[in-house]
């Protein structure tokens, strides 16, 4: 089943009086429970494209499908609603609440999508534990590490079970170690959960990682490779 | 407590003195406002007691249509038995009869035409202040000597003074001449230059016999112990009244229609005053809150892409206000409640104001009042603009593109 449908997507943006394309007629299927790298250079257009996926960006023409629902053509609200209950998104430079403990950051999603206090604490303790951060529950954003900050977004991204995860440059500003050691726990994520993972990089160990690597420039596909098959 | 709450009360102490500036304005205004309003209402208590006490009292007893056509025929009989029936069922001795005339009254060499009230000198210190505002000699003694208390103004002006004759001039009750020579046995003094020259008192009975009045006035004046008595007084009174004779009972608001115009004018100039300061709040509140969105841009970008609409987060807006605003409330309620309640007991007077009050036998302190309306009627104000104001930083949030706020620094 397709998790990730872009038919034909195009999309310009205007710096003064050049035109940059940044989506140029691209079109991918994504499956459900695929592990994709988009790599391009500065400018290729993978951050847009996985904005437009995501539902933040809107394409100038083409159509958009996850999970089979044409999402290029909803609403504000409905985008929402959508990104809420069916996308988690994993930032480049974390973006957790600076006010909120890494619990509370994991809850306020699932304090949004409505789920009640008891069952959202549980489900946010086990999700932190799963990313090993274990103890670290009540320690604000500004008390962690990169790499600790970085897990309690993948926490949040994660803890409600989104069919597809969005990352955007997540280990630019990790260490290498701290990088593999997030990158692991995105495949151990996608093999038990099935959850299907787009990550925009040009990091080559990042890569190496997918099971299918995407290659853009200009905003155009140049490049589709399968890899890492199981 | 809820998470969208915590965070709502986090993020107001992300920037604790700003914060604490905005609710510390909010404070000051609310306690302004407490006192301001309170002080204001017992002012309006004071200036409605010193215009009622000087002459008019809370309720008259008058003939019909004398109030607005103040002719001698139109007189109450037996004046001074009303009015000692009247004591004696309410059981008060705040109660005086008069009579009221128009005279020419003369020295030896100047005339003036001025207004004669006839009153019951032992009664009349219960409903009147004037008897308190004679500067010089005495009030008027007996119920049917010959002697008269006039304003320093016209004592001025007659060339008078103390233990001098005045002849009086004027028209009796049937149309016929009325005189008599009456002697200056006291000078008042009431700061009203316009009274003081055009006013004078002598005793009931005198004036009775001297207008040909047959035992008759026109007014029996009562007062209440409190404004708020005066329907029940008016009530009780309107009972009281001897059977078959047609009178009529007005309370203070019919006798002296400005005085709550004047009143109503005041609060007018004065809730415009108060309102420029509740809009400088405001735009106080205004400036923080956008501040404080404009800065949070980035973070609102990642929440929007998490998928929290924009009418949520202006939501979290608005309780953030709200709570600054309920911190406001209630310390700025708080502190105004207590100074009000100290001054409202206590009483407060600035320099000169104890010599003034002396002069005109007027409160030497002000007392503002404390009630529920003049406690909260200011706060909820500034809690409501504080709201309102809010709005805008609450509604721009809609306008946010959740990638374009994620790029903002």
């Amino acid at each position: 089943m397709t998790a990730v449908r872009c038919v034909d997507l195009c999309k310009t943006y205007h710096q003064g009086e050049e035109k940059i394309k940044a989506l140029d007629h691209v079109t991918i299927d994504i499956v459900e429970g695929g592990f994709v790298c988009l790599s391009a250079p500065s400018g290729g257009g993978k951050t847009t494209l996985l904005n437009t996926i995501g539902g933040l960006d809107k394409p100038d023409s083409g159509e958009v499908y996850i999970a089979g629902r044409r999402i290029d053509n909803l609403r504000k609200g409905e985008l929402a609603e959508l990104r809420l209950r069916n996308i988690g998104f994993v930032f480049q430079a974390f973006n957790l609440i600076p006010v909120l403990t890494a619990r509370e950051n994991v809850e306020f999603v699932m304090q949004v999508q409505g789920v009640a206090a008891a069952e959202r604490g549980e489900q946010a303790l086990e999700i932190l534990q799963e990313v090993g951060l274990a103890g670290l529950e009540d320690r604000l954003p500004a008390d962690m590490s990169g790499g600790q900050q970085q897990r309690v977004a993948v926490a949040r991204a994660i803890v409600s079970h989104p069919a597809l995860v969005l990352a955007d440059e997540p280990t630019a500003n990790l260490d290498s170690k701290t990088a593999d050691g997030l990158m692991e726990l995105f495949c151990e994520l996608n093999e038990r959960h099935k959850t299907t993972f787009i990550i925009a990089t040009h990091d080559k160990r990042v890569m190496s990682y997918a099971k299918r690597l995407i290659r853009m420039l200009d905003g155009r596909i140049v490049d589709d490779i399968e890899q890492n098959a199981t | 407590m809820n998470l969208v709450f915590r965070l709502a009360w986090r993020n107001l102490w992300r920037h604790s003195k700003r914060t604490w500036l905005t609710t510390g304005a909010m404070i000051f205004s609310n306690v302004l406002l407490i006192f301001m309003i309170g002080l204001q209402f017992g002012m309006y208590d004071l200036m409605i007691d010193n215009t009622l006490q000087t002459l008019t009292g809370h309720v008259q007893i008058q003939a019909p249509g004398y109030k607005d056509d103040q002719k001698m025929r139109q007189s109450v009989a037996d004046v001074a038995g009303l009015a000692s029936s009247l004591r004696t069922e309410l059981g008060s001795d705040r109660v005086a009869a008069r009579g009221a005339a128009f005279a020419l009254v003369s020295s030896e060499d100047r005339s003036y035409g001025i207004a004669v009230l006839g009153v019951e000198p032992e009664y009349e210190g219960n409903v009147s202040t004037i008897p308190g505002l004679i500067k010089e000699g005495r009030f008027v003694n007996g119920p049917d000597a010959a002697e008269i208390v006039i304003g320093a103004a016209l004592a001025r002006n007659l060339r008078i003074g103390l233990g001098q004759e005045l002849t009086l001039l004027g028209s009796g009750r049937d149309g016929s001449f009325a005189a008599a020579v009456v002697t200056v046995v006291g000078i008042f003094d009431s700061g009203v230059a316009d009274f003081d020259r055009s006013f004078a008192e002598i005793p009931l009975r005198f004036f009775q016999d001297m207008f040909y009045m047959d035992g008759a006035g026109h007014q029996v004046v009562l007062t209440a112990t409190a404004i708020d008595d005066v329907p029940e007084l008016q009530r009780r009174v309107a009972e009281l009244l001897p059977a078959g004779e047609e009178l009529v009972v007005h309370d203070w608001d019919a006798l002296q229609p400005g005085l709550k115009q004047a009143i109503r004018a005041d609060m007018s100039s004065a809730f415009f005053m108060y309102g420029i300061l509740v809009i400088l709040v405001a735009f106080s509140v205004l400036n923080t809150q956008l501040m404080s969105v404009l800065e949070r841009t980035h973070e609102f970008g990642i929440v929007l892409a998490l998928g929290l609409t924009p009418g949520r987060l202006g939501r979290l807006v608005l309780l953030e206000t709200a709570i600054m605003g309920m911190l406001g409330l209630l310390i700025g309620a708080l502190l105004g409640a207590i100074l009000t309640a100290y001054l409202g007991v206590n009483g407060f007077a600035y320099p000169g104001m104890e010599e003034l009050a002396a002069k005109f036998n007027l409160p030497a302190r002000f007392f503002p009042e404390l009630t529920l309306p003049t406690l909260l009627a200011g706060p909820l104000v500034v809690f409501g603009f504080t709201i309102l104001s809010a709005l805008y930083p609450a509604l721009r949030l809609h306008r946010l593109h959740p990638v374009e706020a994620m790029r903002a620094v």
